[in-house]
């Protein structure tokens, strides 16, 4: 079983290759990348199936190591199909998926369902965040050993920072005996109170209480000062405020290990989304000013920024189709990902490689996986990406099972025109 | 020029023009409430909805009063937490409402945008009665009404509110209202009370209450609300008294003919002192007064014409 | 279509019929005693002041006014968006007095009722009469003027307009057809 891709242009950053070039795959792993190999000479003689890539950019598939996959427990909402065959028409391949769902993943039993079930009947590759404590209650360490053993990446109690500063201690330590990374979602809850927005003039306008950006640079700096302290690794989740950029820019001049990634809803909205008490812009982390959006984008440009995760959160309408401070927080964001990534390309942010980078090899490196590069001998994950491809972005055409976007009716431009998962196409656009 | 609203939502959206002509019919209602039989036919046969999900006893009850002087058919429901509790929806709550034919909801809701909300699923009108801390209209449209009785014009008045903004759903509407009436906004309070970008609403903002006092042409003092602090906003109602507190000493800075306001309920020796409460510069009970007149000429207003089902 | 406009009454017209009415006023009533004009806003109550000062001149002694927004009391609020509410302004009580109660035109007979119901709501008057300064027929209730200016047969698409000047005295009434 021999495929083979031609005439693309290959963007592989892990290789500093921007090329045309041709890939050939057998048994799913990427056995050669060359000029214009041919169909029927050497390695190539017995290929099955050429895609013809003309015009279109080859990269290695999309890693996003930010997900809810509401599974188990809120299926309703989304499962382990639905979320990665969204990923799929993303160009996603690999995403890590958060550990609040019910019951959240503390457990080997749970780790192993979800991977089992995303192996069995999912359009990616899933990786698994386990839990920071046991239950996400902040008491308790949870089983870090393990649950590395049983496939876990990394170790996070995303959406209930851990407020014990004792605890947090010794999660960074416990977590780095087995190198494994302490993701948060550094907020300091004391901070947010109810707040439901963006503290500033608009929340001042629509009278909602606000979230004040110290909430998450307070909580960032701590982290990373444990993270300091105990030579810990420390992976920062959704920067949103110029204060957490900066704390984490100074952070690593300093030696600390830390990594971070941002939004694109972060870094392409503000808080002037929530106007109209518009429910699909209440998220947390809260959509910032134009003064943090620019920072996040500085973070981008200047390498601060290692990757961009989606935090794909999603809600069901009845969720999201009530009074704004009683909405749930979050948004779907798989299939948007590839679209406003490339819009920093065009607003002349980063340059394409960079781009892909931050989606491919640097998040994978986060996450300490395998994937995210085109090398001769990697599982050849896949994204075959037209960036001039305009489209209207139409909540009833996502495969998201949850629809809740800021997004919806925006002119994209960028998509993924086909997906495949160790050689195999899991995701072809109908054009 | 005629205003048929559809929903009255807030001050923010009405124009200058809106705004006066409102002012204009609710003194003309006014006569009404002066009158021996205190009714006229206007709204007969309309079926209006008092959809309270906060508890409120004037604001309720003075638009019961309207609507009654209007002979309109008044419910009151007292929604407060229950249907939450139930699990039902406010989208729910208010389409089995509106499955009864009623011609306007007048909604009170401690969630800010909440009639917004509702104004864009339901066929009939809304009015806001408060929604949150977003915007209370026909307070501000009442506080106007009494400046300009006392006043004449409000253009080119100072007027000073001084309080917990924060927490205000009053303060706003009165700051657009009065910006757009031409008077200029001066508003005092702890900084915890004081969210950020208040400015920007279009007001000067002061720390100091005597600053802000200082030769206002009208006092608005907000309600300390007595359930709401004992937190983190100020340490104590003494204190907050002492330096945030309108009484006779520092009500003296203000114009000798300054006229002294308060949405109610009041707080005597809290943020208003009795001398002043009950002084001759007191014009809460006026307000009072001019709600019923405004809330008449807003129920009349929204149920004139024929309109658009979905305008 | 062109409007074409004709004139019914000039300025002496309208002054002469205001002097008759006022007269016939006085002799219905023998005097003003217990008398009062309610003009219905805004035309009436315009030509209520001008039959107020013609009763002063003829008789010497002046006579209460008022007038009256009848729109909280009108039939037709639902079908019509351009009905602002004026003031309503009777500064004496109601009740034993004659009301005449004054407006500029009389057409369908409904702004009539909904002035007498206006008036019964504030006091209970001993009774109520109508002057109008032009009466032109198409009557949909059963409502009959005591004092008429003119009586003008009219098409129902037709208009009455009576022109007042700058001192709100009125100064020509106009029939407009199309």
């Amino acid at each position: 079983m021999k495929v083979l891709i031609k005439n693309g242009r290959i963007i592989d950053p892990a290789n500093k290759i921007d090329a045309v070039l041709d890939i050939l795959i057998e048994d799913g792993k990427i056995i050669k990348v060359a000029a214009a190999i041919t169909v029927d000479s050497g390695d190539a003689v017995d290929v099955t199936e050429t895609i013809d890539a003309s015009g279109l950019l080859v990269t290695p598939g999309l890693v996003d190591i930010h997900t809810h996959l509401r599974d188990p427990g809120q299926e309703y909402k989304e499962d382990i199909i639905s979320g990665t065959h969204a990923a799929a028409a993303g160009g996603v391949t690999s995403l890590a998926c958060m550990p609040n769902t019910n019951p959240v993943n503390d457990s080997l039993a749970i780790t192993k369902y979800i991977i089992t079930k995303a192996k069995e009947q999912g359009s990616a590759n899933v990786f698994p965040i386990a839990c920071i404590s046991k239950g996400m209650k902040g008491e308790i360490l949870a089983e870090m050993g393990e649950l590395k053993e049983g496939g876990c990446v990394g170790f996070s109690d995303d959406g209930v920072p851990v407020s014990n500063g004792e605890l947090m201690r010794r999660a960074f330590e416990y977590a780095d005996t087995f190198a494994m990374p302490i993701i948060t979602h550094s907020e300091d809850l004391s901070l947010v109170g109810t707040g439901c927005m963006n503290e500033g003039p608009v929340a001042t306008e629509l009278g909602l209480k606000g979230i004040p950006w110290v909430a998450e640079d307070a909580a960032t700096a701590r982290d990373i000062m444990l993270a300091e302290f105990t030579n810990g690794r420390l992976h920062v989740c959704h920067v949103s405020t110029k204060g957490s950029v900066d704390l984490v820019r100074q952070a690593k001049t300093r030696g600390v290990r830390v990594s971070c990634e941002a939004t694109p809803h972060h870094f392409t909205l503000t808080d002037e989304a929530v106007r109209g008490y518009n429910t699909n812009a209440k998220m947390n982390p809260p959509l910032r000013s134009q003064e943090d959006v620019d920072a996040v984008l500085a973070g981008l440009a200047d390498g601060t920024i290692d990757a961009i995760a989606t935090d794909h959160a999603p809600h069901h309408y009845d969720e999201k189709n009530v009074e704004f401070a009683i909405a749930m927080n979050g948004i779907i964001g798989l299939e948007s990902l590839l679209p406003l990534s490339l819009k920093l390309v065009e607003d002349g942010v980063i340059d394409l490689n960079r781009m892909i980078s931050l989606l491919t090899v640097q998040p994978s490196r986060v996450i300490g996986i395998d994937r995210g590069t085109l090398s001769v001998g990697a599982i050849a994950d896949i994204a075959l990406i037209d960036p001039e491809f305009e489209w209207e972005f139409m909540p009833k055409n996502l495969l998201s099972k949850s629809k809740n976007t800021p997004f919806a009716g925006w002119k994209m431009r960028g998509a993924a025109i086909r997906t495949l998962l160790a050689g195999k196409t899991v995701f072809e656009r109908s054009l | 020029m005629f205003f048929n609203p559809k929903h009255i939502l807030g001050i923010k959206n009405l124009t200058v023009e809106e705004i006066n002509f409102i002012l204009d019919t609710a003194e003309s209602f006014k006569e009404v409430n002066t009158r021996q039989i205190k009714k006229v036919p206007t709204l007969r046969g309309k079926t209006i909805v008092n959809l309270f999900f906060e508890a409120s006893t004037r604001t309720r009850t003075s638009f019961e009063i309207a609507g009654k002087r209007l002979s309109a058919d008044m419910v009151n429901i007292s929604a407060s937490s229950s249907s939450v509790v139930k699990g039902e929806t406010l989208e729910d709550t208010a389409h089995n409402i509106e499955a009864m034919h009623p011609d306007i909801i007048v909604m009170r809701h401690s969630a800010s945008g909440a009639c917004d909300y509702l104004a864009e699923r339901l066929k009939c009108s809304v009015i806001n009665a408060g929604d949150g801390t977003h915007e209370h209209p026909s307070q501000a449209l009442l506080d106007a009404l009494t400046i300009r009785q006392h006043k004449g014009e409000i253009k080119g008045l100072t007027v000073a509110i001084a309080g917990d903004v924060t927490h205000s759903r009053v303060v706003r509407s009165n700051i657009y209202c009065l910006n757009k009436l031409g008077a200029k906004v001066k508003i005092a309070g702890p900084r915890t009370m004081l969210p950020p970008g208040l400015e920007k609403l279009g007001c000067e903002v002061h720390h100091n209450l005597k600053a802000a006092i200082t030769d206002a042409d009208c006092i608005m003092m907000l309600r300390i609300q007595r359930e709401r602090q004992g937190k983190t906003l100020i340490p104590s109602l003494r204190e907050y008294s002492r330096f945030f507190g309108l009484n006779d000493s520092n009500l003296q800075l203000a114009k000798e003919d300054a006229i002294v306001m308060h949405p109610g309920p009041i707080n005597r020796g809290v943020e208003i002192s009795s001398s002043v409460a009950d002084g001759k510069q007191n014009v809460i009970l006026e307000q009072v007064e001019n709600g019923v007149a405004v809330r008449m000429a807003l129920l009349y207003l929204v149920s004139g014409g024929e309109k658009l089902q979905d305008n | 279509m062109a409007t074409e406009t004709i004139e019914i009454l000039d300025s002496d017209g309208v002054n002469r019929a205001l002097t008759r009415i006022a007269h016939e006023i006085l002799e219905r009533n023998k005097g003003v005693e217990d008398l009062a004009l309610i003009g219905i806003r805004t035309g009436g109550s315009y030509l209520a002041t001008q039959l107020q000062q013609k009763i002063v001149e003829i008789e010497g002694s002046d006579i209460l006014l008022g007038t009256i927004d009848v729109t909280m009391y009108r039939d037709d609020l639902a079908s019509r968006n351009n009905l602002s509410v004026g003031l309503t302004d009777i500064p004496f009580p109601l009740g034993q007095r004659k009301i005449v109660l004054v407006d500029d035109v009389l057409f369908t007979g409904r702004t009539i009722r909904a002035a007498m119901d206006a008036i019964m709501a504030i006091g209970r008057p001993e009774n109520i009469q109508l002057a109008i300064l032009v009466d032109r027929g198409h009557r949909e209730l059963p409502i009959r003027p005591d004092y008429i200016g003119r009586n003008l047969p009219t098409a129902r698409n037709e208009q009455i307009k009576v022109d007042f000047d700058d001192k709100d005295a009125a100064q020509a009434v106009h029939l407009l057809r199309n």
